[in-house]
């Protein structure tokens, strides 16, 4: 079964705790300048969401890329990028229509969230459920359900 | 290690930024943050400089957990000598400042001298400068951090800046980073005024900034921390659910809530101003008053409150900059622009709560010297001619108006900022002043509360509910129940908490981790992150060590005995209603077995045997 990272702003208390945890998984380090997740803060609405790569099926960074660095993961459904086939040539990150994939000036490279192999650090970092890792075909789950738990169809009722 | 290991030294005068290895022993001594800022403040200044003179400095440190993934990891502190009390000053903020201070590869940076021009420093990761202020000189701070980021154009950078209170030298000026977060007691935003440093901006992306002495054991530390909070009444329901503010009604129904500069012990309109009046939906728009709740960096906890007001208030009716959502008022704030002075308008104390953020000053202070001057008005010896308008107890017109006047430096704003004590002595009645060491009482009524009362007493930096937090014993039972009017194991307690207090404010961490963890909860993780051992017994020492370099710098600045105390109202006054009814603070009782508890002579100074076990 594929998995999907589930992010739900309603949860998002902006702690950056999925964000050191990425950081930390990709170069052992808390600098979340370094994270591939990214929480936005909506000051004047009072909102924090976070937000990364979707993993598009047809992804257009992976098309996009001249040189075919970006691969699928077909256990995980993840586009991750080859580093040492990377030319750094951004092309990807004009690509993608979500700006989810960004060039690092340290290393030459671009990064983009990999799903780290299955196991998102994000998703078990989030101290509120404001990222889930859940069944790709039932990202809508929680929504439906919430909207299911309003319906009322008892005729006596109506 | 956990500690960068570089300073940052910023001569204001010569306009120089040069680097610095930290003193690795002190960071031994003291741990990080609080107590090792203090440790280079003592070492650096003169304790009777005038807190104004070049010769103060003014010290943004961070602690070896600031900026890690253990819960609440993201706090800094700005030490000085502060010129609300005279006494050593220490305001801690969270935010995402401090951890950005981190990421750029800074422990701390000590600003000395005055500039000769508005400035601010630029931190971008290992490179500091010095900026021209001119252009952000008069202007807010939310103003100003809009301004650096576009001039920079780098949305990501993290500011720490003063507004217009600064500026003035509103004595009990904040420092405020991330719009609403605050090192917001004891003056250190006028100081910083005072060296014409506007802000602090930094981006910090480096990856080497610090490692982790042991980080598998780090992580099961943090792990393990944050489960505790998680699974605790309050850090992990009460606190995320109503903020600090769920304890409006518990307080004021156990008779300690302070209501018209102290005079009262209960406030009639409290539930209209507390946690759960900010979750209703308002008569007017059938919108609440909280928007959400919101976390500092790090933490698990998220506590803040977000708020946005009715658009229709009369106080920003034509204001579209306060419509939107912001910074909204947290326990010490409501109590301090409502209950203090009678105003119950949760509206007008959101406005005012705003204001405060916007220009720099601290809600505390600035409600208890609305309300003294309040008291002042009722007596007849401050007239409305001298204010400009009414101004008695419950009056939210005059509460706003100060508030307004105080942020712009205007009228009688300029009294306003002095505080209670000097403006109660400047009217004839400085036993009116509801204040320690000049600074404003927080909360919580010292009578109604004994532990509180010898907590506000014998603080180093003033009256403050954050350094021996009582209330936990004697309102929340943590860690064992104490009956309020008990004076009986009373001064153990308070130096206990006041010692872990300062381990905890010295590590990077948040003071409402306490509500859950104890000692055996923040050891492992301060073990993990840093370099030697660091036993339970050594924190405590630590604290002791850092609570007494405090004390020290205090008596060599001139304070004695006789400024652990207690405005002659809670002495002599009892309260008159609620289950307190009746008392009066019994310090004298508690004061001379706390001293000899701590090691100091019954005139309050650390013996020589003291001061040799902690090595002061």
């Amino acid at each position: 079964m594929q998995k999907s990272l589930h992010l739900d702003p309603n949860k998002c208390t902006g702690c950056l705790q999925c964000e050191m945890a990425c950081a930390w998984e990709n170069y052992r380090s808390f600098t979340v300048a370094k994270s591939r997740i990214k929480v936005f803060s909506f000051h004047h609405e009072g909102r924090f969401v976070p937000y990364t790569c979707t993993q598009c099926d047809e992804a257009w960074c992976m098309t996009a890329c001249p040189v075919d660095a970006i691969r699928l993961d077909t256990v995980t459904g993840a586009k991750i990028v080859l580093e040492p086939t990377c030319v750094g040539c951004k092309v990807c990150t004009i690509a993608c229509p979500f700006g989810t994939i960004n060039y690092v000036a340290q290393t030459g490279k671009v990064q983009k969230c990999d799903l780290c192999g299955g196991e998102p650090a994000c998703a078990r970092a989030c101290p509120t459920g404001a990222i889930t890792y859940v069944d790709a075909d039932w990202t809508g789950l929680g929504k439906m359900r919430q909207w299911a738990g309003k319906t009322d169809t008892n005729p006596a009722t109506v | 290690m956990a500690w960068t290991k570089n300073l940052l030294r910023v001569n204001l005068e010569a306009g120089t930024c040069t680097t610095e290895p930290l003193n690795l022993q002190w960071a031994q001594d003291y741990l990080g943050q609080r107590g090792l800022a203090t440790k280079y403040l003592v070492s650096e200044i003169d304790p009777k400089v005038d807190p104004f003179s070049p010769k103060n400095k003014l010290i943004f440190v961070t602690g070896p957990l600031t900026g890690t993934m253990a819960a609440t990891g993201g706090r800094y502190s700005v030490v000085t000598k502060g010129p609300l009390t005279g006494a050593i000053a220490c305001s801690n903020s969270g935010g995402y400042f401090g951890a950005e201070l981190k990421f750029a590869g800074w422990d701390m940076v000590i600003f000395e001298g005055a500039s000769p021009k508005p400035v601010y420093l630029l931190i971008t990761d290992g490179k500091a400068e010095l900026v021209d202020a001119a252009h952000l000189w008069g202007k807010t701070v939310w103003e100003t951090e809009e301004l650096i980021k576009a001039h920079h154009q780098d949305p990501q950078i993290r500011v720490a800046s003063i507004g217009r209170a600064g500026e003035n030298r509103v004595l009990y000026a904040a420092i405020v980073n991330d719009l609403h977060r605050a090192a917001g007691r004891s003056g250190v935003g006028a100081v910083m005024g005072s060296k014409n440093l506007k802000a602090v901006a930094v981006r910090g992306t480096r990856t080497d900034a610090y490692h982790l002495a042991d980080p598998d054991a780090f992580f099961a530390a943090t792990e393990a921390g944050k489960k505790v909070l998680a699974a605790n009444g309050v850090t992990g329901q009460g606190l995320p659910t109503y903020g600090t503010q769920v304890l409006m009604n518990v307080i004021n129904e156990l008779g300690a809530l302070p209501t018209r500069n102290h005079r009262e012990v209960q406030f009639e309109g409290a539930m209209a101003i507390g946690g759960e009046a900010m979750h209703e939906k308002r008569a007017t728009d059938g919108k609440a008053n909280l928007v959400t709740n919101g976390a500092c960096f790090g933490c698990t906890i998220a506590c803040g409150r977000i708020s946005r007001m009715d658009p229709g208030h009369f106080s920003v009716k034509d204001k579209p900059q306060y419509h939107g959502a912001s910074g909204g008022v947290e326990y010490e704030a409501a109590w301090a622009l409502g209950a203090a002075n009678g105003v119950n308008d949760l509206e007008a104390l959101t406005y005012a709560n705003f204001l405060c953020n916007e220009d720099g000053f601290d809600p505390i202070t600035f409600g208890a010297t609305v309300g003294a001057a309040m008291e002042l008005y009722e007596m007849g010896v401050l007239t409305e001619q001298e204010v400009g308008f009414k101004l008695p107890f419950g009056s939210t017109e005059g509460m706003v108006k100060l508030a307004e006047l105080t942020a712009k430096g205007e009228g009688f704003g300029k009294v306003m900022g002095l505080g209670s004590k000097r403006l109660c002595t400047k009217y004839g009645h400085p036993e009116l002043s509801m204040t320690v060491k000049s600074q404003e009482f927080p909360a919580y009524d010292g009578r109604a509360l004994q532990g509180m009362g010898l907590a506000y007493a014998t603080n180093n930096r003033g009256a403050c509910h954050l350094r021996g937090y009582m209330v936990s014993p004697e309102v929340l039972g943590i860690p064992v129940k104490m009956e309020p009017q008990a004076t009986e194991g009373k001064p153990a307690m308070l130096k206990a908490f006041q010692d872990l207090t300062a381990v905890v404010d010295s590590a990077g961490i948040c003071l409402f981790t306490t509500f859950a963890w104890g000692l055996q909860d923040i050891q492992p993780q301060i073990q993990a992150a840093c370099e030697g051992d660091w036993s339970e017994e050594r924190l405590l020492l630590v604290g002791e060590r850092i609570w007494n370099l405090e004390r020290e710098f205090n008596l060599a600045a001139g304070f004695t005995a006789k400024d652990d105390n207690l405005p002659p109202r809670l002495m002599k006054e009892p309260a008159q209603t609620g289950p307190q009814k009746g008392a009066v603070s019994k310090l004298d009782v508690m004061l001379p077995e706390y001293y000899q508890l701590r090691g100091w002579t019954p005139e309050g100074v650390p013996t020589a045997e003291t001061r040799s076990r902690l090595g002061v």
